[in-house]
């Protein structure tokens, strides 16, 4: 039995991540209706950046908060440059430009900070007074960073005008100006967001994977499943989402097929999500009259 | 940009010149239309003459404009769509434009983000439910679902909501049950008459414009033919044989 | 007969078609070894860009998990050359049937997956593959993280020609019978109904068409040629493991084919030499970030070229064309 809650908290600590991640690609997806297949990489290479910084000599929080800063920026001036000259380009042409930005993100962060693996400091002192023998203080750190996340998107969304704003503009963008929504603001705010809460979500997980260039592309599959399950149009639900993804690959994983087909579990919960009811769990499943 | 007050007795919209095409074909040719404050302004004439055109125009969607556009006084031909918004336009366009995905009461918030400012925003919103208490009953349900007609009290009360100078209407009564057109276009009447909004309204139903209008023009194929008030349209016998179907 | 207009961009002239295949055919004895194999891999390619393309551009229902039914096709030949014994050449239609059979498995439920979501469980097959074959349950077949040796085969009857140029006519000879195949379905009424439900699904399906079998069909199809290219591959490369069938492979065949042009056969050949030459041309660019180089590349074709190499073409042929 303890060692099924230890499995079973593993996979909310983990699952923290995966909901981090997974909110970043709710919040792109809200505000762009666009799935960002290069959210990992983005969040790995402002890990990187937050490495350097550290290295650097900057004190943690330091390099925490410029992280964020810069993975915000960053993100913003990608949705400018690169996303928004292809707004009116077939489905297919968006999703290989994000493949292009996987790929030179990916690529950059081996390029400029090499390939060997790095170890990354955790804020949450080992041994703080939440941690314990089941869950470790960086665990229980994580999944409050990740609650925490979803809590103030949530709020923004739903009860702030720039949140409406943001969600109206991602929607219907022509009626978005007809009342005076700059939606170019919102899509590069919307990406913004993504690009900062990404960064978060990479600097909680790499203390416990360690840090190189191919830490996310599992974790990316992860929170697709995660986000697609709690439903891909709610924050709520992503992060819901990707705790529930968290606990059924570690117990799946330990219990049902082992460790080395846990990515076949994602790809099956995927698809069994999709199939049975793809707006996920708090989705909204959007009625058009014909 | 902050929106000017209009000098008393000039019209509150002045349009010269009006041009405008879709990619490299040309739809307008040279409007100009006076709209005067406080007044309504039916735009008439059949399907294809411009007039959706000539709203869109003066809100720089979708279409190329050339000519000059005066609101208040105030060039706004180099405005973008929601700036425009923002000094005071509302348009409520053809389709309703309603945001699906959202409550009937976010749609009518989102149109508070053209306003000057927030003050008096939900008084503004129960009023609008005065006008239409069919969408207070409807205010937390998917705006997607609402029927025709409520989308469009929906449409009309969201460009409300943005307290406008000027209101541009695309055909309300499109699709619409008769006795739902009658309420709106009686809503419409109340507020220009107790609010003193301009009204730009543009309708194939030429019978129903004029009732309500105080003046009115005629486009064809992207020109003026005519203008006039109201009743002059309505006692013209080419207007009365092409579109009063007398 | 009741002629439906031909997919353009194929049949373009008898002289162009017969000049494409004289071409290929010197390539036998103009090229040697190394240049004959990376010959021969352009043309696994070009089959596996025609199944992608069939589904994707003709169907409109994209996939970023091709490289599942690549590497089902290579494993197919692989295991059957290894534990069956079957000759090379069976292998080649064995993968066609497994990879088809499995492409219709797949389609078939996931039917109600439309665009991005269908994106999306594609993403997570391209994804999970490489770990699939690892699997220790499967060894016994796949080889596991070992993988699976072949041997390639020499000319038969005796004729004059070593291995790597036989390999070469052979993947041509099974190029040239796909590509014909695929002609044929596009412009009858498969083809006709797959671009009906890729225009414009409820419309296709009020006239009679029935769109999940249509749907799943199309991904039968597109998987059972990406299949056979994969099965090419292995032979040519003499060896199959998991790790070279990653998302990184599902990435490229998708590049493939909007670079060449989607919704266009030619398309498929053009792409494959982009897939094959580009990253090398990349690294002499760059050695320190060569995907960095060929991720620019992309983005700016996108932008500039959203035809493919198919569109560019065509807009230079409406130039010439325009000039008296």
């Amino acid at each position: 039995m303890n060692e099924f809650l230890h499995q079973l908290l593993a996979g909310l600590a983990t699952g923290g991540i995966y909901a981090s991640v997974a909110l970043a690609l709710v919040m792109i997806y809200q505000a762009t209706h666009h799935i960002n297949f290069a959210q990992g990489e983005m969040a790995m290479f402002s890990t990187f950046v937050a490495w350097a910084l550290i290295d650097a000599g900057l004190p943690y929080w330091g390099a925490f908060a410029l992280t964020v800063l810069l993975s915000f920026g960053v993100a913003a001036a990608v949705e400018f440059i690169v996303i928004r000259p292809m707004h009116r380009a077939p489905e297919l042409s968006v999703v290989v430009v994000f493949i292009g930005l996987l790929v030179i993100f990916h690529s950059l962060a081996g390029w400029l900070f090499g390939y060997t693996i790095k170890s990354f400091p955790s804020p949450f002192p080992r041994d703080a007074w939440y941690g314990s023998t089941l869950m470790s203080a960086h665990e229980v750190g994580a999944i409050v960073v990740a609650l925490l996340m979803v809590a103030l998107l949530f709020g923004l969304f739903r009860f702030t005008r720039v949140g409406l704003a943001l969600r109206a503009a991602a929607q219907n963008p022509v009626s978005s100006r007809l009342v005076g929504i700059s939606v170019g603001r919102m899509l590069m705010l919307g990406w913004g967001l993504a690009g900062a809460i990404g960064a978060v979500a990479g600097m909680m997980v790499a203390p416990v994977v360690f840090l190189d260039p191919n830490m996310m592309t599992g974790v990316l599959l992860y929170a697709f499943a995660g986000a697609l399950i709690g439903g891909i149009d709610n924050p709520v639900g992503a992060v819901l989402g990707g705790f529930i993804v968290g606990v059924l690959e570690n117990l799946i994983g330990t219990y049902v097929v082992g460790t080395e087909l846990k990515l076949s579990v994602a790809l099956a919960l995927i698809i069994g999500v999709l199939i049975v009811r793809p707006q996920g769990l708090l989705g909204r499943r959007l009625v058009t009259r014909v | 940009m902050k929106p000017q007050a209009a000098a008393a007795g000039a019209p509150l919209l002045q349009v010269r010149g009006l041009h405008a095409r879709y990619g490299n074909t040309p739809v307008l040719h040279g409007l100009d239309l006076d709209l005067p404050q406080g007044q309504v302004t039916a735009l008439l004439g059949a399907n294809g003459a411009g007039k959706t055109t000539t709203l869109r125009a003066l809100c720089r969607l979708q279409v190329q404009t050339a000519g000059q556009v005066r609101l208040g006084g105030q060039a706004i031909e180099g405005c973008s769509t929601e700036q425009i918004a923002r000094l005071g336009v509302g348009h409520v366009p053809d389709g309703r434009g309603t945001f699906m995905g959202l409550s009937t009461e976010e749609n009518l918030r989102l149109g508070s983000h053209a306003r000057a400012s927030q003050q008096g925003a939900e008084a503004d919103m129960a009023r609008i439910y005065g006008y239409f208490p069919r969408l207070r009953e409807r205010a937390r349900q998917q705006a997607g679902t609402l029927s025709g007609g409520e989308q469009q009290m929906l449409a009309i009360g969201r460009a409300l909501m943005g307290r406008p100078r000027l209101l541009l209407l695309d055909e309300p009564s499109f699709g619409l049950a008769p006795l739902v057109v009658k309420d709106i276009f009686s809503i419409m009447r109340r507020i220009n008459q107790e609010e003193g909004v301009t009204i730009l309204l543009v309708e194939q139903n030429a019978r129903l414009a004029l009732a309500l209008a105080h003046q009115a023009y005629l486009l064809e194929t992207g020109r003026v033919v005519l203008s006039g008030t109201a009743a002059e349209l309505r006692s013209n016998p080419a207007v009365q044989r092409a579109y009063l179907g007398e | 007969m009741l002629n439906a207009p031909s997919p353009p961009g194929f049949l373009r002239s008898r002289g162009l078609w017969l000049a494409a295949l004289a071409l290929a055919l010197s390539l036998v004895w103009l090229l040697k070894g190394y240049q004959l194999f990376q010959a021969t891999m352009v043309l696994s390619y070009a089959m596996a860009l025609l199944g992608l393309n069939i589904l994707t551009g003709y169907n409109g229902q994209i996939s970023l998990g091709h490289g599942a039914f690549f590497a089902l096709g290579a494993y197919a030949a692989g295991a059957l050359m290894e534990h069956a014994g079957l000759p090379y050449w069976a292998t080649v239609p064995a993968a066609f049937c497994v990879c088809g059979g499995a492409g219709y498995l797949f389609g078939r439920p996931a039917l109600k997956l439309e665009g991005l979501y269908l994106a999306l469980a594609t993403f997570a097959l391209g994804l999970a593959m490489p770990q699939l074959l690892k699997y220790k349950h499967l060894e016994a077949w796949t080889g596991g993280a070992q993988g699976l040796v072949l041997m390639k085969p020499d000319a038969p009857f005796g004729l004059p020609l070593d291995a790597d140029q036989w390999l070469y006519l052979f993947a041509l000879a099974v190029a040239l019978l796909l590509f014909w195949l695929a002609h044929n379905l596009l412009r009858g009424s498969w083809g006709r109904a797959w671009r009906a439900i890729r225009d414009h699904a409820m419309a296709a399906e009020a006239m009679g068409v029935d769109r999940s079998h249509c749907k799943a069909t199309a991904f039968a199809v597109s998987a059972a040629y990406t299949g056979v290219g994969g099965a090419l591959s292995a032979i040519a490369v003499q060896f199959v493991s998991p790790d070279s069938f990653s998302l990184f492979l599902s990435i490229s065949l998708l590049v493939g084919i909007v670079v060449g042009g989607v919704g266009t056969l030619w398309g498929a050949l053009y792409g494959a030499l982009f897939i094959l030459f580009v990253p090398n041309l990349a690294e002499k660019v760059s050695k320190a970030a060569p995907w960095a180089v060929y991720g620019v590349v992309l983005i700016l074709l996108m932008f500039v070229l959203p035809g493919g190499v198919v569109g560019l073409l065509r807009k230079l042929q409406a130039l010439a064309r325009r000039r008296p």
